[in-house]
């Protein structure tokens, strides 16, 4: 695996053609409470690239960044190649964002908040927000506060999406859409990609990333651990292996996070699968079950790994 | 243009209930007061005989039983308190606001730099100050002419034009604080209005005080000396406008690089 822990966002040093977002040792804390920490990013133009970590990580902070909502403390960033701090109104012209929570001027009707929205950016976007807004079933003539809280995500994905930007940054975007929006939201997003629009994804769903990105950073504790396409992520990434009954855990290689229970073993699995099952045929088990490790298990593969090959 | 009406509309409730509760009590007050002239012989003996009370409101320069006088400190009040509550309420919350309500994430990332925004919603604050004053001041000359009284036009004019500036130079205090909170910025409006209203009355009472006047608007705003005088302070004024320049200064040089979260 091609990931260095200092620089792990990989690509040429220097040569920011082609980049839709880079980031060089950009630091972020509020106070004494940590934010971002020498990130280093790079994602590519036209890439559907992910942005995972737990809560707390450090994605809003470096998105709300990259966006000019806050000012970073060192460092710097370019999108499209222009510096985040002082091109900032030149970068939104071409960004669409949606925020993790969508909140809009009480009173006000959706057809209104997205006529604003596309006012503000001196464009005429009616004939995609009603398009958009088809797709996604939302009814314009309903008052933002009157909605729940998966309809104003639509509004929000609708502001985003409606002026045709070049970038589009979604803090996790699904929450609170049930799993049919979920769907024709990624259809919408992917045609988009299709179309070359670059698209940032900012989750802690893995299902998510999995399906729909094709690259991946892994932040935790404000650095990016991890970064590469992801199937090599999820390649290097263990199986959680249950097994009730006797076996000997010793006869088998590669284990990790070792935990007795009741009647039985955990452990994180990274070999061979079939060496696995050769040495469980040997011993008397009464139950196995072998799942996908969850998010936080695989943060921790790469938080003790730092990086390294498995 | 697109922010500007955007927050016109988004005040335009509570201007117009400010603007119609202010010259409704003026209306009633200016009706009053054909009634009140017969007896204001005796009232006006009255008044000018409280202490500190007179003086507090300048009942001992003018006469109760003129049109200016009673305008003065009645309607003085009305507009000069009234007035002042609006602008700095509406002034203290007008950048805060979008924190808030938490609509300032979707407000700064669309493609409208800080400035600008800044910019924009001091016109749509000035321009709600305009329009409440300019109603007012028309609510006042209707009622007077429907009385069947002279209008005092010097006087009228010069008492609305200071209560206009009061308002101007509270605006822009509060709008540079405005530029500093994330919430709770309805109370400290308000309260920086009436601290300001009650530095005025302390300074009329007490000689060893006057130089609260230089602190105040509500200085220059004083109903009573206008009327005596005919003009107004003009290094007050200047003063005045000076602090609420700051005040705009204040707000763009916070808000143009404010982190927000």
């Amino acid at each position: 695996m091609n990931t260095v822990r200092n620089n792990p966002a990989g690509g040429p040093a220097g040569s920011s053609a082609g980049d839709a977002i880079r980031t060089k040792n950009l630091t972020r804390s509020y106070g004494k409470a940590r934010g971002i920490i020498d990130l280093n990013l790079c994602v590519k133009e036209g890439e559907f690239f992910g942005f995972i970590g737990p809560n707390g990580a450090g994605k809003s902070t470096t998105i709300r960044t990259l966006l000019g909502l806050i000012r970073p403390d060192s460092g710097s960033g370019e999108i499209f190649g222009k510096d985040i701090v002082k091109e900032k109104k030149a970068i939104l012209k071409e960004v669409g964002y949606l925020p993790s929570e969508a909140v809009f001027y009480q009173g006000m009707r959706v057809r209104e908040i997205l006529k604003l929205s596309a006012d503000l950016r001196k464009k005429d976007c009616s004939q995609r927000a009603r398009q958009l807004c088809e797709r996604l079933q939302l009814d314009v003539s309903r008052k933002v506060e009157e909605l729940s809280f998966g309809n104003r995500k639509k509004v929000g994905i609708v502001c985003a999406l409606q002026h045709d930007p070049r970038l589009l940054v979604l803090d996790e975007p699904t929450s609170g859409l049930d799993p049919l929006m979920q769907r024709e939201f990624f259809n919408i997003l992917k045609e988009r990609n299709r179309e070359g629009v670059t698209i940032f994804l900012s989750s802690h769903i893995l299902s998510e990333i999995q399906q729909n990105c094709t690259r991946t950073a892994i932040v935790r504790e404000g650095q990016i651990t991890a970064c590469d396409s992801v199937e090599a992520l999820m390649k290097t990434s263990a199986k959680r292996v249950v097994v009730h009954g006797g076996i000997r855990t010793e006869m088998i290689p590669g284990i990790r996070d070792l935990q007795q229970m009741d009647h039985g073993w955990s452990f994180l699995y990274t070999g061979d699968m079939n060496e696995l099952i050769r040495v469980l045929s040997q011993c008397h088990i009464t139950d196995l079950s072998v799942s996908e490790p969850d998010l936080e298990e695989i943060f921790m593969h790469y938080y003790q790994d730092g990086g390294e090959a498995r | 243009m697109t922010l500007i009406k955007h927050e016109l509309k988004q005040g335009g409730l509570s201007l117009m209930i400010w603007t119609v509760s202010i010259a409704f009590l003026l209306v009633v007050c200016i009706l009053l007061y054909p009634e009140m002239k017969s007896d204001m012989n005796d009232v006006s003996d009255l008044f000018a005989s409280m202490g500190s009370f007179t003086e507090a409101f300048g009942m001992d320069q003018v006469s109760f039983g003129t049109l200016e006088g009673f305008y003065a400190v009645e309607c003085g009040n009305i507009l000069g308190l009234g007035g002042a509550f609006f602008a700095a309420f509406c002034a203290a919350a007008m950048l805060s606001k979008e924190e808030k309500e938490h609509t300032a994430e979707f407000l700064l990332t669309h493609p409208v730099s800080r400035a600008k925004i800044i910019t924009d919603k001091l016109i749509a604050l000035m321009l709600q100050i305009i329009i409440l004053n300019a109603v007012n001041l028309a609510v006042s000359l209707v009622s007077i002419a429907w009385i069947g009284e002279d209008i005092m036009w010097k006087e009228l004019l010069l008492l609305h034009l200071a209560y206009f500036l009061l308002q101007v130079e509270l605006a822009g205090i509060c709008f540079g604080i405005s530029a500093f909170l994330r919430k709770g910025s309805l109370g400290i409006g308000l309260g920086i209005a009436t601290v300001l209203y009650f530095l005025n009355l302390i300074a009329n009472i007490s000689d060893q005080a006057e130089f609260l006047n230089y602190i105040t608007p509500f200085g220059y705003a004083e109903g009573t000396d206008i009327v005596t005088n005919a003009s107004l302070d003009g290094r007050l004024v200047a003063l005045g406008m000076v602090y609420g320049l700051l005040g705009i200064a204040a707000a763009y040089w916070q808000y143009c690089g404010k982190d927000i979260r």
